[in-house]
């Protein structure tokens, strides 16, 4: 066997045909059966619904679909087996998300009613135990980014960005002061640029230099007596690390302004450097990326978000206490500068419950070897797509990198026609997630790896090996990958209908009616 | 540096030392240390994290962890009457068993040819939500139902292009501070009073405050204090006439009996998805949506991900993606609606297999049997000497406020002691809510049995009764006036 067949394996993903459930409609039909009333309560109070005023009561039911239980459970159990998890996939390919194992212990210990079945509003007297788990987690924290205190209440990395805007927004109102610019970088996340704008702020962008990294001279070009802040990552999604980041806190810190570091993705730092020795102000990290907690098809999550002890006072409450002399955990509202809240209750708290449960599992030594791991996978993994036709990593030709790398496929498009977008498709039919990159492209046909630590050796040998596969068949033959995917659920998708006003539907009832109104329209 | 262990840790697979060192070889490396070139010596943290000491067998961390646990006490194994913006309804198995699928549960980020399943997954949460609230437009769920409402405010005033928000009173408190801080630094965010005897809209009062800046009018149904408002058409007469909006706060699980939201006006809706199929989890289950009609103006203005229906290149061949990506932030950064992230889309999942499962006749006998539950609950703590219950003189859903006042007791006090029968009674209102005296917000629900209910009625007839325990001193306060002698919040 020559090296592609031997390790790129013949697979093709469930394709079930699965009709929307709205289809698998057999009227009278039931899957649960709600626990009928004591006949006492019925013959003491009535019918219940008498008591709301008629222009209050539903006219007719909703039209959801009746189905039997097994059906519903058939019918989404072939959806799951349409969706490719991290659990099942070499998944590498979508680089920024930090994609590792999620331990399936922790995943028993977060069903446990102890967890589960908690009310965010039951006496504290009754929630020792998760208080003290969130109580932990926050000094767990501390100690891996020397920040002062942290929270928990941002249910994603977004959320965790717009309270950071909002400490800095309200830190500088105790001030006086009139700041409203808020400085980023192009390579760091969307996010780190929108939650600031939703918070009132005027974004400056950042552009990188043929190393990669935003110029010193471009940051002070920047600074002004309207600088709010910074918000940054490092390293940048080009894995690269920026050695004076603490030159560019300290400029920010000059001009008057606070740093705010985009941590969401710290799989190849931990303890190896920290957001209090760069100089930063506050930072967060997202417990479903480095911290291991599964990422749910999209939430729910935390962005864990901690602060210098002189911006505790602007967080969002309430926070979680412990009084030294009792041992007593207790919630304190207690924070009048506080920005209010971001969400309700204290977050995601079965996320922390995993999160806390990975450390402990791994302790300080667990967590360098997760970061040192995480970017010797990286650097393997460079070594080895540099050597495929057409690809590059630009900026930073022959240095290392952290724990991720921006790659591009730039020579290998102008050479065949075939773009990232084709290459991802086509990756599909060998079972592995790939991704471009957000938006917007500065690197050209990019793509990202973020091979983490959860991934053996052979397993990054089987996605080399699937690339070098694709990147061959781009060189033999594009117009096959441009027509990927052959061995997925579906084909190459139209996508005109989803932006198209009269033809979009995200829901099946509006599906319903704009396909009869397109069909009589094309046949007029 | 850290030095070769003597057992790899079992979720790293490459700790293995020998695969470790032929991948430095391969790479031409000569430590781990080498790849770190790039940080500088000052920056590097010197030292061991101060962390506890690991346990890296399995076996020792599930002892750990459930030992934490099981200093909690929970509403499995006591009796809870706790609402307030998280809710215990009874969560069918199959919930469960579809949310821990690895696949559902590891995803991400994956495209329609890796996760097509996913995609129809949660268009078909956004479909049966649409049938629900009856409405065209429903989003893939944001972080709960705060963020919800301040982003259906804000959409509205992006509409618009108006600045000022109308929010009763009533809002729930964490809705109101989540509005405030999303909203607030833009917008005038002001209140709208209610009438103390029903907890309805002072209609008065928004007629008043309505003006040509006021861009939406907001309106929780039900409100936090429990209560379905009644004057909903007036709302909306009112809200429209100033060339307004009505947004519509609403739960879910209300909807097999109350009124979908178009039917009374709104022009958008939110809430949380949390009552449907999701565990408390100590606050975390919940998650929230938005739903419009399936007009330009509406759909333009979501931040979330929205999966719509498409075809393939194969005659026939039904796909799933993304509606209007160049919306989001993930296309436009600060220029997209808002920002998009990871927020609840298992929850989403989660609660369209609920809604499966309930279907259309489900739904409307949990609503009716949940609304029975509740009279009755009210009614029976209502004959309870000195107890007013309900307290407010407006149709309820699931949850009601109880008066203690007559009591002479706090709600803390009451709480006090219903917890030492196994008891979680109903949050505390006194510190949110003075002007109710000493009232509590119960919630009742498809999990409680009339024996329950009887068994609280109970509880709460010796908690005011003054039990041997309470006439001997230490808890011995005067009786309260109903509007003075506020005590401590918890």
């Amino acid at each position: 066997m020559d090296a592609d067949s031997k390790h790129t394996r013949r697979f093709h993903q469930a394709r079930w045909d699965e009709p929307v459930i709205f289809e698998l409609n057999t009227p009278g039909a039931r899957a649960v059966l709600p626990e009928p009333v004591d006949p006492a309560i019925a013959k003491a109070v009535g019918d219940g619904v008498s008591r709301l005023p008629e222009a209050m009561r539903r006219r007719e039911p909703p039209r959801l679909p009746e189905l039997s239980q097994p059906e519903v459970l058939r019918h989404y159990l072939r959806l799951s087996q349409q969706t490719l998890g991290a659990d099942l996939n070499i998944d590498i390919g979508q680089g920024t998300c930090t994609m590792k194992y999620s331990p399936k212990v922790n995943e028993e210990l977060a069903r446990l009613p102890g967890m589960a079945e908690l009310h965010p509003l039951q006496d504290e007297s009754t929630v020792q135990g998760i208080l003290e788990v969130i109580n932990q987690m926050d000094l767990f924290l501390r100690a891996i980014s020397g920040l002062d205190r942290f929270t928990f209440q941002p249910g994603g990395g977004s959320q965790a960005l717009l309270a950071a805007a909002a400490v800095i927004r309200a830190y500088h109102a105790s001030r006086g002061a009139q700041r409203d610019e808020i400085i980023t970088t192009i390579f760091s996340h969307p996010s780190d640029a929108a939650a600031p704008a939703v918070a009132g702020f005027k974004l400056i962008t950042l552009h990188p230099d043929e190393s990669g990294l935003p110029r010193l001279e471009d940051l002070k070009a920047a600074l002004s007596e309207r600088t709010a802040g910074l918000a940054i990552t490092n390293p940048e999604d080009t894995g690269i690390f920026n050695p004076r980041i603490a030159e560019f806190t300290r400029l920010v810190h000059d001009a008057g302004g606070l740093c705010s570091y985009d941590q969401a993705n710290a799989n190849g730092l931990l303890g190896v450097t920290r957001a209090r020795e760069a100089g930063f102000d506050m930072c967060f990290f997202n417990l479903h990326k480095t911290f291991s907690t599964p990422h749910g098809s999209g939430g729910p999550a935390v962005g864990a978000f901690g602060v210098t002890r002189e911006l505790e006072r602007f967080l969002p409450v309430p926070l979680v206490d412990r009084d030294p002399a009792t041992g007593r955990y207790s919630l304190n509202h207690d924070l009048p500068d506080s920005i209010g809240k971001v969400r309700g209750f204290y977050g995601s708290a079965a996320v922390i419950l995993r999160a806390y449960a990975w450390v402990m599992s791994l302790g300080a030594e667990g967590l360098r070897e997760v970061a040192e791991i995480a970017v010797l996978n990286n650097n393997y993994l460079l070594h080895n797509i540099l050597k495929l036709r057409g690809a590059s990593a630009p900026y930073a030709p022959g240095e290392r990198r952290l724990e991720q790398v921006r790659y591009s496929w730039e020579e290998m498009t102008r050479e065949t026609g075939v773009g990232s977008e084709d290459v991802g498709r086509r990756m599909a039919d060998f079972g592995v997630h790939y991704w471009t990159s957000h938006h917007p492209w500065v690197v050209p046909e990019p793509f990202t790896l973020e091979p983490t630590e959860s991934y053996s050796k052979a397993e990054l040998d089987e996605y080399l090996a699937i690339l070098a596969r694709v990147n061959r068949e781009a060189y033999d033959d594009p117009e096959f990958v441009k027509g990927a995917p052959y061995e997925s659920v579906v084909h190459k998708m139209d996508l005109a209908p989803l932006d198209d006003p009269a033809r979009r539907a995200v829901t099946w009832r509006a599906y319903v009616k704009k396909k009869a109104a397109w069909e009589a329209a094309r046949n007029r | 540096m850290t030095e070769k262990k003597a057992r790899p840790h079992p979720y790293i697979p490459n700790s293995v030392p020998d695969v470790k060192a032929a991948m430095l070889r391969e790479i031409g490396a000569a430590s781990i240390d080498e790849l770190y070139a790039a940080i500088p010596e000052a920056l590097r943290f010197k030292g061991r994290l101060d962390l506890p000491e690991a346990l890296p067998s399995e076996q020792a961390l599930r002892r750990h962890v459930e030992g934490l646990l099981a200093k909690n006490q929970n509403c499995h194994d006591h009796l809870s009457f706790l609402g307030g913006g998280c809710w215990q309804h009874y969560v069918p198995a199959v919930c469960d068993e579809v949310n821990q699928r690895s696949e559902f549960l590891t995803a991400y980020g994956g495209e329609p040819y890796e996760d097509q399943g996913r995609f129809q997954a949660l268009f078909e949460y956004e479909s049966m939500m649409g049938e629900l609230l009856d409405f065209d437009v429903v989003n893939v769920p944001t972080y709960d139902w705060s963020q919800a409402a301040a982003t259906a405010l804000r959409m509205a005033a992006r509409v618009t292009g108006r600045d000022e928000l109308l929010v009763p009173a009533t809002t729930g408190p964490d809705r109101l501070a989540v509005i405030r801080n999303y909203n607030g630094w833009a917008m005038r965010v002001e209140t709208v009073g209610w009438e103390r005897a029903t907890g309805l809209l002072d209609l008065e009062d928004l007629r008043h405050k309505l003006s040509k800046r006021t861009a939406a009018v907001y309106l929780e149904v039900p409100s936090y204090l429990g209560v379905v408002e009644t004057q909903t058409a007036e709302v909306a007469a009112m809200a429209h006439a100033a060339g307004a909006l009505l947004v519509a706060g609403v739960d879910p699980i209300s909807l097999g009996v109350v009124a979908p939201p178009p039917q009374y006006g709104a022009d958008l809706a939110c809430g949380d998805i949390q009552p449907l199929g999701m565990h408390m989890q100590f606050g975390g289950g919940l998650a929230g949506f938005i739903a419009s009609r399936d007009e330009d103006r509406f759909v333009a203005e979501f931040p979330s991900r929205l999966f719509g229906l498409t075809e393939t290149i194969v005659p026939g061949e039904r796909a799933f993606g993304d509606v209007h990506f160049d919306r989001t932030s993930f296309h436009g950064r600060e220029h997209g609606k808002e920002f998009v992230g990871t927020a609840g889309a298992l929850w989403g999942i989660t609660a369209g297999v609920y809604l499966a499962l309930m279907g259309p006749q489900g739904m409307r006998e949990l609503g009716q049997g949940i609304m029975q539950r509740a009279q009755y609950a009210a009614a029976h703590l209502g004959t309870v000497p000195g107890v007013r219950a309900p307290a407010l003189d407006a149709p309820f859903f699931k949850e009601f406020v109880v008066d203690f006042d007559g009591t002479g007791r706090t709600v803390a006090e009451v709480n006090q002691a219903l917890l030492a029968h196994g008891i979680f009674g109903g949050v505390d209102l006194s510190a949110r809510f003075p002007e109710l005296g000493q009232s509590a917000l119960f919630c009742v629900t498809e999990v409680h049995t009339k024996e329950d209910l009887d068994r609280l009625a109970e509880a709460v007839g010796e908690a005011v009764a003054g039990k041997k325990r309470r006439a001997t001193g230490s808890h011995g306060v005067a009786p309260r006036s109903a509007k003075g002698g506020k005590r401590r919040g918890r």
